[in-house]
């Protein structure tokens, strides 16, 4: 399949008040593919991922510079809809944060907000979500228990039902892994490779093996500097950036 | 190692002390009222009209009035209060003037309720003219309670996690969307707590509503917002400082305080039922 791009980054910079975050940064998405974003922790893979959905607007003393497309549209210009783009672009958080409310509210929660009142069509699409995320057969006879129930594996599917039943087109994961043991990371990685089908996928990891395991792409930041970006396979092996190779040799991190 | 095991023991000790000596005070304050106030009660206290130069007969029209003036206070400061608390925690960024705001509200719940009465008199009774009325004491008594509300509210919409805030505007709620179908249940709880806390406060003062609500007799039931009426902690007042019969009025008086306490105890049972309710939905269980 030829490569389309979803989203492309041109020159963007990023301040927390006066500190500059994310220095100059320019590269292409591709739709239908899963890009890895990886480097050490605090070097702005988090702020860069929730600029995509514009979460950084909830950070008082924040401004960004240049220009994020995605579909056709500069998503960092200010008459952009935010409600709209967050429909289009999902975000899976670190820590499952699932609502305190029963299974099906917390999937149908995303339809409720956007005032869909077609009950069966709810129930149809709370459905398929689960389904597609690989949560259904295990819960499908208490749809109606609290969410907080489900052990935290669980819950982070929960969070990706929640957000493939809004029907975005890219999805961001925000170490999604991150509290999860093994076997529960596991299936989420077989459900990212499984979701590329449909959704265009970012994923921040701090787990090379990860990265190298479900990625198509992978971007190397360092200090909010893009170092490197481009075929995982290539990146991992064959590092350009003497930096990347140092970090993937554990040098740093 | 021994010296400290020694000094928390010690701090045990001195800890386990003082919760006997509070326990100690209520169970005796309570003993108190129970043991002086229970003789006056009967179905007759509790359901008619003080008679005899307020001497015999009950005290039905002062709980009528303790109710209506509890209730009327809360239904104007809860949602004045919830308004002021979301609007703080929720869309002002934490700014001087939020800062200037919130000292306020704080050292507005240190005012002097007599302060409030004053205050009550001289805006709701004069000066809108509502008179000596429920109304006006509704009022004073809802902005004495206000701090209270505001500061509870306030409390329990920020122990809410940001995830959640974050959860529900990924999912493309809007920020009202977000409040209300997200933060303002999953604090419930702990506004809750507040109401019964300010419950308690608005039916047990005296001064807020000494100038503008209560009277200490009157003919028949309140019959409208504008009535003056009378009620419970100032029913006490009157019959301690103003009796001809001390020996039988002190006994309604213990009789009303009881009586008092009963519907703060009653109402505060109320507002934990649903409060506990809530958690337990809001716990999965
Ligand atoms: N709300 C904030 N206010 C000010 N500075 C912030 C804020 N959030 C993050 N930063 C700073 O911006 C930089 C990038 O943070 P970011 O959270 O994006 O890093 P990260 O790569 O996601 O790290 P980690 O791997 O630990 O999650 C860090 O230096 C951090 O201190
Ligand atoms: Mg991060």
């Amino acid at each position: 399949m030829e490569n389309e791009v979803e989203i492309s980054v041109s020159d963007l910079s990023f301040y927390y008040g006066k500190t500059k975050a994310l220095k100059n940064i320019s590269m292409d998405i591709y739709r239908n593919r899963v890009t890895a974003i990886i480097g050490p922790s605090g070097c702005g893979k988090s702020t860069f991922i929730r600029l995509f959905n514009r979460m950084n607007d909830l950070v008082p003393g924040t401004r960004a510079e240049g220009r994020i497309n995605i579909g056709g549209l500069d998503i960092l210009g200010t008459g952009v809809d935010v409600v709209e783009l967050r429909r289009r672009v999902g975000m899976v958080f670190q820590k499952p944060n699932p609502f305190p409310k029963s299974i099906f509210r917390n999937v149908s929660y995303g339809l409720e907000v956007k005032n869909v009142k077609d009950k069966i069509y709810i129930e149809e699409m709370v459905e398929e979500a689960l389904k597609n995320a690989a949560l259904y057969e295990e819960i499908k006879d208490r749809l109606n228990d609290s969410a907080l129930m489900l052990s935290g594996g669980q819950q982070q599917r929960l969070c990706i039902a929640r957000c493939l039943a809004v029907k975005p087109e890219v999805i961001l994961f925000d170490e999604p892994c991150a509290s999860l043991d093994p076997v529960s990371t596991k299936k989420i990685e077989d459900l990212i490779t499984e979701l590329k089908k449909d959704y265009t996928i970012v994923i921040v990891t701090h787990n090379m093996q990860q990265a190298a395991r479900v990625s198509d792409y992978t971007a190397f930041l360092y200090f909010g500097e893009l170092v490197e970006y481009g075929i995982s396979e290539k990146l991992f092996t064959v590092p350009a950036d003497s930096r990347t190779e140092e970090y993937l040799s554990g040098k740093f991190g | 190692m021994k010296n400290s095991n020694i000094s928390q023991k010690a701090g045990f000790f001195i800890l386990f002390l003082c919760m006997f000596i509070t326990l100690f005070f209520l169970g005796v304050l309570l003993y108190f009222i129970i043991s002086k106030g229970i003789n006056a009660i009967s179905w007759e206290f509790l359901t008619s009209a003080p008679s005899g130069g307020m001497t015999e007969g009950g005290v039905a029209p002062a709980i009528v009035g303790t109710i209506y003036l509890t209730f009327g206070a809360i239904v104007f400061s809860l949602p004045l209060g919830l308004a002021c608390a979301i609007y703080l925690t929720e869309y002002t960024p934490d700014n001087l003037v939020t800062n200037i705001l919130r000292i306020s509200i704080n050292n507005l719940a240190g005012v002097p309720s007599v302060v409030f009465g004053l205050f009550g008199l001289a805006v709701f009774v004069k000066y809108l003219g509502f008179g000596v009325s429920i109304l006006s004491g509704s009022l004073t008594l809802g902005i004495l309670i206000l701090p209270g509300i505001i500061s509870a509210s306030r409390e329990a919409l920020t122990s809410i996690p940001q995830s959640f805030r974050e959860a529900s505007l990924a999912l493309g709620a809007t920020r009202w969307q977000t409040i209300r179908k997200i933060v303002l249940p999953a604090s419930l709880p702990g506004i809750l707590t507040g109401v019964i806390l300010s419950i308690g406060r608005a039916a047990g003062e005296t001064a807020p509503i000494l100038f503008t609500a209560a009277v200490f007799y009157m003919k028949g039931y309140p019959n409208s917002v504008f009535s003056e009426a009378m009620a419970l902690p100032y029913h006490i007042y009157g019959l301690m400082m103003e009796g001809t019969f001390p020996e039988k009025q002190s006994q309604i008086a213990y009789g009303c305080a009881l009586i008092l306490l009963l519907m703060v105890l009653l109402i505060s049972a109320i507002a934990i039922y649903f409060r506990q309710r809530q958690r337990r939905i809001y716990n999965g269980k």
